[in-house]
């Protein structure tokens, strides 16, 4: 069985989740047997032990990867950077460059053998289905995130709407990241629940890095100070306000608390200002965007983590924190507490309730312990290994 | 967050499961009211037949408040006096293990309301969730009581039988009644498992099982939750259909006959004596205490509360100690188990908490603010 998958961004040229779960569910399903092809829009260095095509054979640096491809870019920000790389070969927009790609899809089917087409995400979608219409061969798409997730249910672009749409309709099967997803999927894009399997994605216990905890994370809790931290990009979906909004809620009752912040986006400056005027930025520490060893780093010093996502398909941080041994509160708008049972759960919406669950870890070191031990237990059985096996049975199901 | 401030804990009216008034009359609906009046009517209709109740002190509280038709069916059954009351904790505690003067006031406020409503003064003792050890036997011997009930463990019988009585080891003379857990269970567990292969259980097939045992031991204890009759095993399992015939199907057998604890204490000699040292439950497949005392957050939470005795004590303050004695309940700590927890098991079924560790949560605040409300009033 060969698997010919598109997919927007690869590791480590990558600068979100899309592009680990790629290399996850490609790494695993060769282990299992499955011969993957993988399609990227434009050539990057890339080492792993199954094979890849570019859609332009141009190699360009890491940096203009890094910077144009990001598969989280929104359409404003990829047209300021555009305006710098102006003479570039790439399109006017976002929006043209994923039509470019799905072009090419034709050309990719053509040139290579394969049973089974796989498309990640709406940026490879239109690939996906060029190369269903040139080869006849079948087509799964895979979601890992909507546009509603996207915008923290807020403005939907119609147009990322239409082709997430086209390409689910014009799909043999659709596979969710999560049973929540599924729920977006057929309410939002009127798909037929039979048609969707879930597969949640995995973690590589053994490939996640486990530094030392953060020096001066750990001087402010020699001084008595307990840290909850927060980890994504600071955009709506991600939801830093509410967080923001619990911690203020917290200082009342704990007042040596600090509340760390990893990560950066278009609402970084919205979130500094919020810290600022319910007045606790003296509690608030803004680390940036932060990877690999510093992330390590954090998660190791943290008491607790948070993810107060509105709209979360799957959510890998909390997965990656009880690796490090650290609970963590989820909200229950993710795909995430689907399959961690050993975490205290609450709405995103309701920061009194997320407030009261963070300060009973920080209050009580044996809750904390026996979540932080049965999660950890629980997350090192999530393998890339059990996602690959269901979608192992999606292809063969179309083969 | 009404730490110090909100002091009503066990009344929730949110009719969700939290709710003690709604479960109690729920329960009551499918099991206590159906359950008991089916026996009054077995009691009528077999003079051998014999049946034992134990019941805490929270749930003849809460019946009387909620659902006083069912304590009305049980002085009715118990006017038989072919019912026996058992003994134990009013609060259906831990407190043997943690504080030996509270377990005796338990002990005794539970016997104090036993006489009250139905004017018996119980004999035979079962502890909490059948925990025992030699230690327990040898403290309740010198409490006054005859008998004990525990859980026939395999580890503890080894090759002998549960279907014997023994004696409790370092006891004068106190009996051990040990339950016999595969007909027990038989009943409260597989009854309604279809991929049981003894599925479904008659009242004919289960008196032959009961049968066998004749020549090879003289009494069967079948020891199970009351729930079982209607709530664990629905009606619609056929459950009282099947209680409705036991009784006659087991008096067909001529040997056979039913007695109450204290009845078998005095009716059969002690075959030999059983030592516990470490204690045993009826609980989980472990039959040992972990399922109140396994993890950090269950320890954390009953030393934390058996640490504020001394002071509630001292308060002299009734509301307090009482609202302090609720919260000895083995079921809360119960809640906080989290070995099978993923696995969807019984822990959860019961739980009216998402997750073990809302369940120590709540009931820590809880205690937060007995203990704000305990200094407070030391002032």
């Amino acid at each position: 069985m060969r698997v010919l998958m598109f997919g927007w961004e690869f590791p480590p040229h990558n600068s979100g989740g899309l592009g680990v779960a790629c290399q996850g569910i490609a790494r695993a399903l060769k282990k299992n047997g499955i011969d993957v092809l993988f399609v990227l829009p434009k050539a990057i260095g890339v080492n792993e032990d199954f094979e890849f095509d570019f859609a332009q054979d141009v190699f360009l640096d890491v940096v203009n990867v890094n910077s144009i491809l990001a598969a989280y870019q929104n359409r404003l920000s990829y047209q300021t950077i555009r305006g710098k790389y102006a003479e570039s070969i790439y399109g006017a927009t976002l929006f043209d460059e994923v039509m470019r790609y799905g072009i090419k899809g034709g050309d990719i089917a053509k040139r290579n053998k394969f049973d089974v087409i796989h498309a990640h995400d709406w940026l490879s979608f239109p690939a996906g289905v060029t190369a269903k219409e040139v080869s006849g061969k079948p087509l799964v798409v895979h979601i890992h995130a909507t546009e509603f997730d996207r915008t923290g249910n807020g403005f939907v672009d119609k147009r990322v709407y239409e082709v997430e749409k086209m390409g689910m309709e014009a799909a043999d099967h659709v596979v969710s990241v999560s049973e929540f997803t599924k729920k977006i999927i057929v309410d939002n894009y009127d798909i037929s629940p039979s048609k969707i399997s879930v597969a949640h994605n995995g973690i590589e216990s053994d490939q996640t890095p486990i530094a030392s905890p953060d020096a001066s994370l750990l001087e402010l809790k020699k001084n008595g100070y307990r840290i909850v931290l927060f980890v994504g990009r600071l955009t709506l979906q991600k939801g830093p306000d509410y967080f923001l909004h619990a911690a203020k809620r917290i200082l009342d009752y704990a007042p040596k608390t600090i509340f760390a912040i990893a990560g950066s986006g278009d609402m970084e400056r919205q979130t500094m200002e919020l810290s600022a005027s319910l007045g606790i930025s003296r509690n608030v520490l803004f680390l940036g965007f932060l990877r690999g060893e510093a992330l390590s780093s954090v998660y190791r010093a943290a008491d607790i983590f948070v993810m107060p996502s509105v709209s979360e398909p799957f959510g890998i941080t909390p997965l990656e924190s009880l690796l490090h041994d650290t609970p963590v509160v989820l909200s229950k708008q993710s795909g995430a507490s689907e399959v961690i049972l050993h975490a205290l759960k609450t709405d995103f919406w309701d920061t009194e309730d997320m407030a009261d669950k963070i300060l009973s870890v920080i209050r009580y070191p044996s809750l904390k312990e026996e979540m932080a031990r049965n999660g950890h237990k629980e997350v090192a059985l999530q393998t890339w290994d059990k996602t690959a096996h269901k979608l192992k049975s999606v292809y063969s199901n179309l083969t | 967050m009404s730490i110090g401030h909100d002091s009503v804990y066990f009344n929730d009216e949110s009719s969700t499961s939290l709710d003690n008034k709604e479960i109690i009359k729920k329960v009551a609906k499918k099991c206590y009211i159906p359950a008991t009046t089916t026996l009054i009517n077995l009691l009528e209709k077999h003079p051998e037949f014999k049946v034992s109740f134990s019941i805490t002190g929270v749930l003849m509280e809460q019946l009387s408040m909620w659902s006083p038709e069912s304590l009305d069916l049980f002085k009715k059954a118990v006017k038989s006096k072919r019912v026996e009351i058992v003994s134990e904790t009013y609060y259906h505690s831990l407190a043997f293990l943690y504080n030996k003067d509270e377990f005796v006031s338990q002990v005794n406020l539970h016997s104090k309301l036993v006489k009250q409503i139905f004017g018996l003064k119980p004999k035979v003792f079962r502890n909490t969730e059948l925990i025992y050890s030699d230690e327990l036997a040898q403290f309740v011997e010198k409490m006054g009581y005859i008998g004990i009930l525990a859980e026939g463990a395999d580890h503890i019988l080894g090759w002998r039988s549960p279907n014997y009585i023994y004696k409790a080891a370092g006891t004068k003379n106190l009996a051990l009644l040990l339950k016999n857990y595969r007909l027990s269970d038989d009943i409260a567990f597989r009854f309604s498992e279809r991929s049981w292969s003894e599925w479904p259980l008659t009242a004919p097939k289960f008196a032959s099982w009961v049968n066998q045992v004749n020549g090879g031991g003289e009494i069967v204890n079948l020891f199970m939750d009351y729930e079982t009759l209607g709530e664990h095993q629905w009606e619609d399992t056929g459950i009282f259909e099947f209680l409705k015939s036991m009784p006659s199907d087991i008096l067909s057998h001529p040997d056979n006959d039913f007695v109450t604890p204290s009845e078998a204490v005095k009716k059969f000699k002690k075959v030999s004596e059983i030592s516990v040292p470490h204690y045993i439950s009826w609980a989980d497949m472990e039959r040992d205490l972990t399922a109140w005392l396994g993890n950090p957050m269950q320890h954390d939470a009953s030393h934390s509360l058996y640490s504020l005795y001394d002071q509630i004590v001292n308060t002299k303050d009734e509301d307090l100690l009482s609202v302090w004695r609720k919260m000895t309940t083995s079921d809360h700590f119960y809640y906080m188990c989290t070995k099978w927890f993923a696995d969807g098991d019984v822990h959860k079924y019961f739980s009216p908490y998402e997750s073990p560790y809302d369940a120590f949560r709540y009931f820590m605040n809880a205690l937060t603010d007995l203990r704000i409300r305990v200094e407070r009033d030391q002032k």
